[in-house]
């Protein structure tokens, strides 16, 4: 690989490597090396949380050997679907660094919606789930209104939400307080039994890891053609390998039991895409510069009242969707959807995850491994027989340790110049 | 170069302001200001702390609105509702606090709220052009996909200024160009604001550095309290300026010169 560079030097220095004070990676182990600096300096991305999963995951299977198994992971993916679409929208209103506490009642309220306007009424079932998220749309420009019109604190509007969208969920679901849907319907297999076949699961595996080459090389060749560092293609291919490699590994592993889920398949379609929108749009780039400086977000012309408004109205319809998928998981629309720890999950998810707090700082990958570590621990502790008394406390626990690692991480950065 | 004793020289006039207030609360932060700029002129706005010279810079911004007055942009009378109005209209901005997003790499930063292709970043003509741009300015970033908060406070200077030249402007104002720079870099920008005069653009430079001023300045206004207090060119005196500035001849500027060459004086009368 290195011989490849030396061969490939051009004369005149590449346009960013003509300064001689940088330091920069050449090859496989400078990659290593460069990783390790960025870990040092703080800038640890999703590392804590892969290193909290692996600990979380030998410590339950060692407690219980049924956690790890297919059966158990399959149903684990079923049921982390939900909240973390939910937590997908956290990450978009943390971007903007603010807060939406209101996304549990919107969730129960967008499944009651469901429940009532298809149950009851007899609408169509993709006409109730349309107005469902319709409604989440509104509520999420209602929220954007007052903290753009008025300056209202988005921590206290929408603990304003919380309680009034509640109550509006109880006031629809009237006296019965619960709705089920019916078994067998397309809904409700799409919560509880749907998967992919085998042949797909792997077709799409594969497919991920020559999207990510192709891509990669793509950017590498038009790099190189302007005179600009490239990556080798020998690390292009290495990572396309890796990543085909373990997903087939764990598609298979899947496949041992049921298979992936069709609504899990939604879920990290639906984060892939987020990503795809948070890093490689204009739209993206507002929501980080607004997070991370607003004046000058304004100052460079970005319609900054808009971006608040797109991560609000983003935040309350994937809540709205979470609900919908709570509601084809449980097949009924109760007074109990969306109340309790599904609030504070979501947004435990995102933060576990690696989305800071503070603004301008994370990933919609930070979604789907974080709601995968609270699911474990609820999945682990299930499977103990513990009582939900000891699952707060953990949940609550690993909370508390992420935020203590997001600030630590936090004030490194700004030593080391990263932040 | 126009010739200094020609204020109203024949190029283009860019921007002129007339009678503009601007009030915040009870207080006047600026009152009755007129200013013309032409194209290929660098103008010197100085001033004392609280002059409203940064106050005048962001109602040109679109920062502020003014509270009375007109501002005329290329002969047409225009009003400048938010930032992007004048980004727009070719009225491009460096801020003396720079406003960048330290959280965003170099090129983000320049190209933030114009990137290309909104759909579909392109990261590499971006990284191009920002190369080149800041190529031309001869400036020294180590990286430009590393996050702002990593450079010093000189580079974050030429990333504000290669940002402001991205859209080819009309009219560049530079809040404190120099303000945080050292002895090379203060030059390297001041070659870099002749260069953007000699394309022929309108430069309002606010600075507190009088040789900066008249290094570059081809006109120099003064400010006092809110208000005009005069019009000077390069080869003005330094006592002028500073009465200008301050208000009057008898201040502590002039006060302790006067002591000094007092004591000089002195010094070469006992010396044979």
């Amino acid at each position: 690989m290195t011989k490849d560079i030396e061969n490939g030097a051009p004369a005149v220095p590449l346009l960013d490597r003509s300064d001689e004070r940088v330091k920069h990676a050449a090859g496989f182990g400078g990659a290593i090396r460069s990783f390790l600096d960025r870990v040092q300096s703080g800038d640890l991305g999703s590392l804590p949380v892969i290193v909290g999963l692996v600990i979380i995951w030998t410590v339950f299977q060692s407690l219980n050997p049924i956690f790890l198994s297919s059966n158990n992971l399959v149903n684990l993916l079923f049921d982390c679907s939900t909240v973390g679409v939910i937590a997908l929208g956290i990450v978009c209103i943390l971007m903007v660094g603010e807060i939406d506490l209101s996304v549990g009642s919107v969730s129960g309220f967008a499944s009651a919606m469901v429940g009532v306007l298809w149950v009851n009424q007899g609408w169509p079932v993709w006409l109730a789930i349309l107005a469902a998220l319709a409604v989440g749309a509104a509520i999420g420009s209602l929220y954007a209104m007052l903290f753009n019109r008025f300056g209202m604190p988005s921590f206290v509007s929408t603990l304003a939400g919380l309680l009034a969208i509640l109550g509006l969920q109880l006031y629809i679901l009237g006296s019965t307080g619960s709705i089920n849907l019916p078994y067998g319907s397309p809904v409700v297999n799409f919560g509880q039994t749907l998967v992919m076949p085998h042949a797909i699961a792997y077709a799409l595996a594969a497919i991920a890891g020559i999207v990510t080459f192709i891509t990669g090389f793509r950017t590498a060749a038009r790099r190189k053609e302007a005179g600009l560092s490239s990556q080798s293609l020998g690390s292009l291919l290495l990572r396309a390998i890796l990543i085909t490699v373990v997903l087939e590994l764990i598609v298979f592993y899947l496949n041992q039991d049921r298979g992936i889920p069709w609504m899990f398949g939604l879920f990290v379609g639906l984060v892939v895409t987020m990503n795809y929108l948070l890093t490689r749009t204009k739209w993206g780039r507002s929501m980080n510069a607004v997070g991370g400086n607003r004046e000058a977000a304004r100052r460079a012309g970005i319609n900054v009242r808009l971006t608040y408004t797109s991560a609000f109205v983003m935040c309350s319809v994937l809540a709205a969707a979470g609900g919908i998928l709570a509601a084809s998981r449980l097949a009924s629309a109760s007074q109990q959807a969306g109340t309790g720890d599904v609030n504070l999950n979501a947004i435990a998810a995102a933060v576990i995850g690696g989305t800071s707090l503070f603004g301008g700082r994370g990933s919609a990958y930070s979604a789907l491994l974080g709601i995968i570590v609270i699911q474990s621990i609820a999945s682990g502790l299930t499977l103990l027989d513990l009582s939900s008394s000891l699952r707060y406390m953990i949940t609550g626990a690993v909370l508390a340790i992420a935020v203590i690692v997001d600030s630590l991480a936090r004030r490194s950065r700004v030593s080391h110049g990263r932040a | 170069m126009t010739d200094p004793s020609d204020g109203t020289s024949t190029s283009e006039l860019v921007l002129s302001l007339r009678g503009i207030s601007k009030n915040f609360g009870a207080v006047s932060a600026l009152t009755d200001i007129d200013l013309d700029v032409h194209a290929g002129e660098v103008v010197a706005l100085v001033g004392d702390n609280g002059a409203g010279k940064s106050t005048l810079v962001k109602v040109l911004a679109g920062v502020h609105q003014p509270s009375s007055g007109t501002i005329a942009f290329r002969g047409k009378e225009v009003t400048l509702p938010d930032p992007s109005a004048a980004l727009k209209l070719g009225i491009a901005t460096v801020f003396q606090d720079l406003a960048l997003c330290e959280n965003l790499d170099v090129v983000a930063n320049i190209f933030l709220g114009k990137e290309l292709n909104p759909l579909r970043l392109d990261e590499v003509s971006m990284e191009i052009k920002a190369w080149t741009l800041l190529n031309e300015l001869s400036a020294r970033i180590p990286s430009v996909r590393e996050p702002v908060a990593s450079l010093s406070g000189g580079q974050r200077q030429t990333v504000a200024i290669a940002r402001s030249l991205l859209l080819d402007p009309k009219l560049i104002l530079l809040d404190e160009p120099t303000a945080a720079l050292g002895v090379a870099q203060t030059a390297e920008v001041l070659d870099l604001i002749e260069r953007v005069r000699d394309r022929g653009l309108g430069v309002v430079m606010i600075s507190h550095n009088m040789e900066d001023v008249r290094a570059v300045a081809d006109r120099i206004v003064v400010l006092r309290l809110g208000r005009n207090n005069g019009i000077f060119y390069p080869d003005a005196s330094n006592q002028d300026l500073v009465s200008a500035i301050t208000g009057a001849s008898n201040n502590s500027v002039s006060r302790r010169a006067g002591r000094r060459q007092a004591q000089r004086e002195q010094g070469q009368e006992t010396q044979p």
